[in-house]
C-alpha cells in the first residue's frame, strides 16, 4: 500500500450556523488521482480551501506526508508542496504568462532575475510534462484551456507535489477536457498526487483511482473507482436513488410553433454573435442547442425572447412575427404564449432581494388574478406561491423567505414554476440546471419532458452535453455563431464534441 | 524681450506649475494601481501644505516642514486605507470625507494657532526650499539658446522640482522592474490572484497608500514651502482633482502622467502669461476664461475625449475573500 500524501482527520468547519464540514476524514494516497464528488454546497470547496490555507478548520488535523501540519495561509500550503488550480482562475489577465507564474514566488526584490529563472524553469516543465505555453503571451489573449495550463504551471513552478483541481472542466470543451485528463495522467505518472473536485460523475469514472463522496458537509464514502458504478456514486451523493437519464417516449410532433429564419445578432460591442441561424420547433418536441459557452447561444436566446435587437432575420411564433427591433415587450410575448427561463437567473430571472412569493409572480404581477384594483392582492399572490412551492417541492417551503437564501436548485425551481405554470405554448430555457444539484436536476428534467408530452415546444440551451443529449429530440450544435450541425438524440458525445469545437467546419473549409 | 525669452519663461513656469500636479498624480498612481481609488488627493495635499507651513514656521526649517507634511499626509492616507481596506468602505465616500476634513480643519487650526485668518505666518527664506542654481548656470547664461535653456529652464528650481521629475523614472522602475511593483499591479487587477499566491492583499494595499501619502505630502510641501511662502486657505484649488484627471488621461502610466501634468501646467502658465495680452485675431480674452482653461480641459478629458481608459480592474472594489 502506498503511503498517504494527505490525511485529514476529523476536520470540522462552521460559518456561523452553517456547518460546512463535519468531522471529515480523508486519506489521499501518494501518486494517485483522487476524486472528491458531491452536490453543490456539499462542502467540497470548503474542505479544499481548508487544505489550501484559505480557511482554518475549527477542529481536526491535517497531515501531509504523514506529518501533522498546520496550514494557516496559502503560503504554508505552498511550502508543504500543495498547489491549487481554482475554478475561477487566479490569474492577472493583463499580465504575461511569466509574470503570472512568478507572482508571489519571485526570487528577489528585482524582477529581471526572477523572470529569466522562470523562463528556464518553464522550458524544463514543458519538456518534462509537455505543457507548452508561450511565456510572453498575455493571459487575456489565451484560450481558457491554456489559461488553465498556466494555473497548473504556476503550481508546478512553486514545487507542488500535490495538486488540487476545483471543478477544472467547467469552462472547457470536451476535447480540452480530454487534453487536461491526459496532462493529469502524465503528472500522476511522474509521481504527483492529484485531488480532483467535481460534480461530474463521468470525469470521476474516467480518470480517478479513488473517489470520496461528500453530502451535506460530511464524507459519506470512499471507493476505489474501478469497483464502483455511476449509479452507486449518484445515490451516495444525493442520499437516494437517482435517475441519471430521464426516460421519455417518442415525441408526438405537432405544428410548427416557433420558426427562426436567417437570424443574425450582434452583441453590444458590435461583434456578430449569431450568424444566419435558421430552425423550427414543433409542438411536442424538445430542441437542444449544444455548444461551448460564448458561441452565440446567449445572444440567440435573448433575440428570440425579445430582449436583444437582431440585425436581420425573422422569428415567428404561431405563424405571427416577433418584433426583433429590440423594442418587443417581453410581457406581450408572454401573453402570446412564449415563456423564457433566462440563463442567468441571478441577474435576469430573479430579484434576489425579494421574497419568494414576489419573485413567483415577477412579470405576471399585472395579471388580474394577482390584483385587487390598483393594488397587489398579497393574499392571492402568497396562496399562489404556496401552491407552486408544494407542486415543485421548493425548499424551504416558506414563501416569505428572501430569494437569495434559497439554494441554486430551488431558485431555478422558482423561475421554472413561474414560467411553466402560466401554461405557455413555447418554453425557452437557458442552462436549465446550471448550479443545480443532482436531485433537483432530475426533477427539472422531468418537468421539461412533461411540457413536451403536453404538446408544448421546448427550446433548451445548455453547455452540459449530457443534459442536451438526455433531453433533446433534436440537437443543434452552435459554433462561432452558426448552427454547424443537427443530430438526433443518439449522437455520440465524441461526434458532438467535435462539432462543438468547430473541427468539422474547419476541415470543410480547408 | 525676444521670442526665446518668452518661450523659456513660459516653459519655466510650466515646470513650476506642473510639479504639484505631477507629485499628486504619481501619488494617485500608486494607490489606484493597487486598486484603491483616491479622490482624496486634494485633501491630503492641502493638509500636507498646511502641516508643512505650520511646522516650518514653528521650527524655522523647511526640512522639518517637509517631514511633518509627509507624516500628516501619510496619516490621512492610512485613514483612507483603514476605511477602504480594513473596513471595505466606499472609497469615494472616504476620499470625499478626507477632502472635507482637510478643507475645514486647516482653516480652524490655522486660525487657532496663528490668528491670521487661517493663514500661516509668512515664511522667511531659510524656512523654505529655495532655488538651486545648477553648476555653471550663471556662466552660460549668455550663450545663445542652449545656455539660456540651461540657466533659464533647467536651473534655478527648488529641490522638490528635481525630486518630482526624478520620481517619474523611479516610479516606472518600481512598477515594472521590482517585485513590489509586480505585486502592486497585480493587486489592482485581481486581488484574489495575489491572495492565493500567498501574499497579503491588505498589507500590499496599505503600502501603496503609504506611497500615496508620502507623495501628496511632498506636493503640499512644494506649494507651501517652495512655490509660496506659507499656507493660505484652500491653496490647492482643485489641483488634486486635476491630478486625477491627468492620471486617467495618462492611463495610469508614469511617463504619460508626466506629460499630462506638463500639459496642464502649460495651460496654467499660458493663462498667467496671456492675462491682459491681446491675442491675434481673437483680441483680448477675459482673464477668467484663461484661468478656467485647465478645468475645461479636465472636463473634456474626463468626458472621454481621450479614447478608452481602462482603469485597474479591481479599482474601487474592496477585497472580500469569497466563500
Amino acid at each position: 500500500m502506498a503511503e498517504a500524501a494527505i490525511e485529514l482527520v476529523g476536520i470540522s468547519k462552521s460559518f456561523g450556523a452553517v456547518r460546512a464540514n463535519r468531522d471529515i476524514n480523508l486519506e489521499v494516497q501518494k501518486g494517485t488521482i483522487h476524486g472528491i464528488i458531491g452536490e453543490n454546497g456539499a462542502g467540497k470547496s470548503t474542505l479544499m480551501s481548508i487544505l489550501y490555507g484559505f480557511y482554518q478548520a475549527d477542529q481536526g488535523e491535517i497531515r501531509v506526508n504523514g506529518k501533522p501540519t498546520v496550514i494557516r495561509s496559502p503560503n504554508d500550503a505552498i511550502a508543504n508542496g500543495i498547489g491549487m488550480v481554482h475554478q475561477h482562475f487566479m490569474l492577472v489577465d493583463n499580465f504575461t504568462v511569466l509574470e503570472n507564474v512568478i507572482l508571489g514566488a519571485e526570487s528577489n526584490a528585482l524582477l529581471n532575475s526572477s523572470i529569466s529563472k522562470a523562463r528556464a524553469e518553464l522550458k524544463r516543465l514543458e519538456q518534462e510534462y509537455s505543457l507548452f505555453v508561450e511565456p510572453d503571451a498575455v493571459i487575456e489573449e489565451l484560450p481558457v484551456g491554456l489559461q488553465q495550463r498556466v494555473e497548473i504551471l504556476k503550481a508546478l513552478y512553486r514545487g507542488a507535489e500535490i495538486l488540487i483541481l476545483d471543478e477544472p472542466t467547467g469552462v472547457l470543451t470536451p476535447p480540452e477536457a480530454d487534453h487536461l485528463f491526459r496532462i493529469l495522467k502524465q503528472l500522476k505518472e511522474q509521481g504527483k498526487t492529484i485531488v480532483l473536485i467535481t460534480h461530474k460523475l463521468r470525469e470521476i469514472m474516467a480518470i480517478t483511482d479513488n473517489v470520496s463522496v461528500m453530502r451535506q458537509g460530511t464524507m459519506v464514502a470512499t471507493r476505489e473507482t474501478a469497483k464502483t458504478t455511476v449509479e452507486e456514486l449518484a445515490e451516495l451523493m444525493v442520499g437516494r436513488r437517482v435517475l441519471l437519464r430521464v426516460e421519455k417516449g417518442e415525441p408526438a410532433l405537432g405544428a410548427v410553433k416557433l420558426s427562426v429564419r436567417n437570424l443574425t445578432v450582434k452583441d453590444s460591442r458590435g461583434v456578430t454573435m449569431v450568424e444566419d441561424v435558421s430552425f423550427d420547433i414543433r409542438a411536442g418536441e424538445i430542441v437542444g442547442i449544444a455548444g461551448v459557452a460564448g458561441n452565440g447561444q446567449s445572444e440567440l436566446l435573448e433575440a428570440i425572447s425579445g430582449v436583444r435587437k437582431a440585425v436581420s432575420g425573422t422569428v415567428t411564433l404561431d405563424g405571427k412575427p416577433i418584433d426583433l427591433t429590440g423594442a418587443a415587450d417581453p410581457g406581450e410575448l408572454r401573453d402570446r404564449g412564449l415563456a423564457h427561463v433566462p440563463e442567468d437567473r441571478h441577474h435576469v430571472g430573479l430579484v434576489l432581494a425579494f421574497e419568494e412569493n414576489e419573485n413567483s409572480i415577477l412579470g405576471y404581477h399585472d395579471k388580474p388574478h394577482y390584483l385587487n384594483g390598483p393594488f397587489l392582492n398579497i393574499e392571492a399572490i402568497r396562496r399562489d406561491a404556496k401552491e407552486k412551492i408544494e407542486k415543485y417541492d421548493i425548499r424551504p417551503s416558506d414563501c416569505r423567505l428572501k430569494t437569495a437564501n434559497f439554494s441554486g436548485g430551488n431558485q431555478q425551481k422558482i423561475v421554472l414554476a413561474r414560467e411553466i405554470e402560466r401554461d405557455p405554448g413555447v418554453l425557452i430555457v437557458g442552462q436549465p440546471t446550471r448550479g443545480v444539484d443532482v436531485g433537483a436536476i432530475e426533477f427539472i428534467h422531468r418537468r421539461l419532458i412533461d411540457m413536451r408530452d403536453q404538446g408544448k415546444a421546448v427550446l433548451v440551451v445548455s453547455v452540459e452535453l449530457d443534459e442536451i443529449r438526455s433531453l433533446s429530440d433534436r440537437i443543434l450544435v452552435m459554433f462561432a455563431g452558426r448552427v454547424v450541425g443537427e443530430r438526433g438524440p443518439d449522437a455520440t458525445e465524441g461526434e458532438l464534441g467535435l462539432l462543438m469545437a468547430g473541427v468539422e467546419q474547419q476541415e470543410a473549409a480547408e | 524681450m525676444d521670442f526665446l525669452d518668452v518661450v523659456v519663461n513660459v516653459l519655466n513656469s510650466t515646470v513650476r506649475l506642473s510639479v504639484p500636479l505631477l507629485l499628486a498624480c504619481l501619488a494617485g498612481l500608486y494607490s489606484e494601481r493597487a486598486g484603491i481609488f483616491d479622490i482624496g488627493l486634494e485633501g491630503k495635499m492641502l493638509a500636507g501644505a498646511f502641516a508643512g507651513a505650520a511646522a516650518a514656521s514653528v521650527f524655522g526649517s523647511a526640512w522639518i516642514g517637509l517631514l511633518i507634511a509627509i507624516l500628516v499626509a501619510v496619516f490621512l492616507a492610512l485613514v483612507h486605507g483603514f476605511a477602504s481596506i480594513t473596513h471595505r468602505g466606499n472609497q469615494i465616500v472616504s476620499g470625499v470625507a478626507i477632502n472635507f476634513i482637510a478643507a475645514g480643519s486647516t482653516i480652524i487650526l490655522g486660525q487657532a494657532w496663528f490668528n491670521q485668518g487661517g493663514r500661516t505666518p509668512s515664511l522667511p527664506s531659510d524656512a523654505r526650499f529655495n532655488a538651486i542654481v545648477l553648476p555653471g548656470a550663471d556662466a552660460v547664461r549668455d550663450v545663445p539658446i542652449l545656455g539660456e535653456i540651461y540657466s533659464g529652464l533647467l536651473s534655478g528650481h527648488s529641490l522638490l522640482v528635481y525630486l518630482a521629475f526624478l520620481a517619474v523614472p523611479f516610479t516606472w522602475w518600481v512598477l515594472f522592474r521590482t517585485r513590489f511593483g509586480l505585486r502592486l499591479r497585480a493587486v489592482g487587477e485581481n486581488p484574489a490572484a495575489v491572495d492565493t499566491a500567498g501574499i497579503s492583499v491588505a498589507w500590499l494595499r496599505y503600502r501603496a497608500v503609504i506611497c500615496t501619502g508620502i507623495l501628496t505630502g511632498m506636493a503640499g510641501s512644494y506649494m507651501a514651502l517652495a512655490q509660496n511662502a506659507g499656507f493660505v486657505k484652500d491653496m490647492t484649488a482643485g489641483r488634486g482633482y486635476i491630478a486625477l484627471a491627468a492620471l486617467i488621461f495618462a492611463k495610469w502610466k508614469p511617463v504619460p502622467a508626466m506629460f499630462a501634468c506638463l500639459l496642464f501646467g502649460f495651460l496654467d502658465a499660458m493663462a498667467i502669461r496671456l492675462q491682459g495680452t491681446p491675442l491675434p485675431v481673437i483680441g483680448r480674452v477675459p482673464v477668467q476664461l484663461m484661468q478656467a482653461l485647465p478645468y475645461i480641459l479636465t472636463v473634456i478629458l474626463l468626458a472621454g475625449f481621450i479614447g478608452k481608459a481602462i482603469p485597474p480592474r479591481a479599482g474601487g472594489v474592496p477585497y472580500v475573500k469569497e466563500r
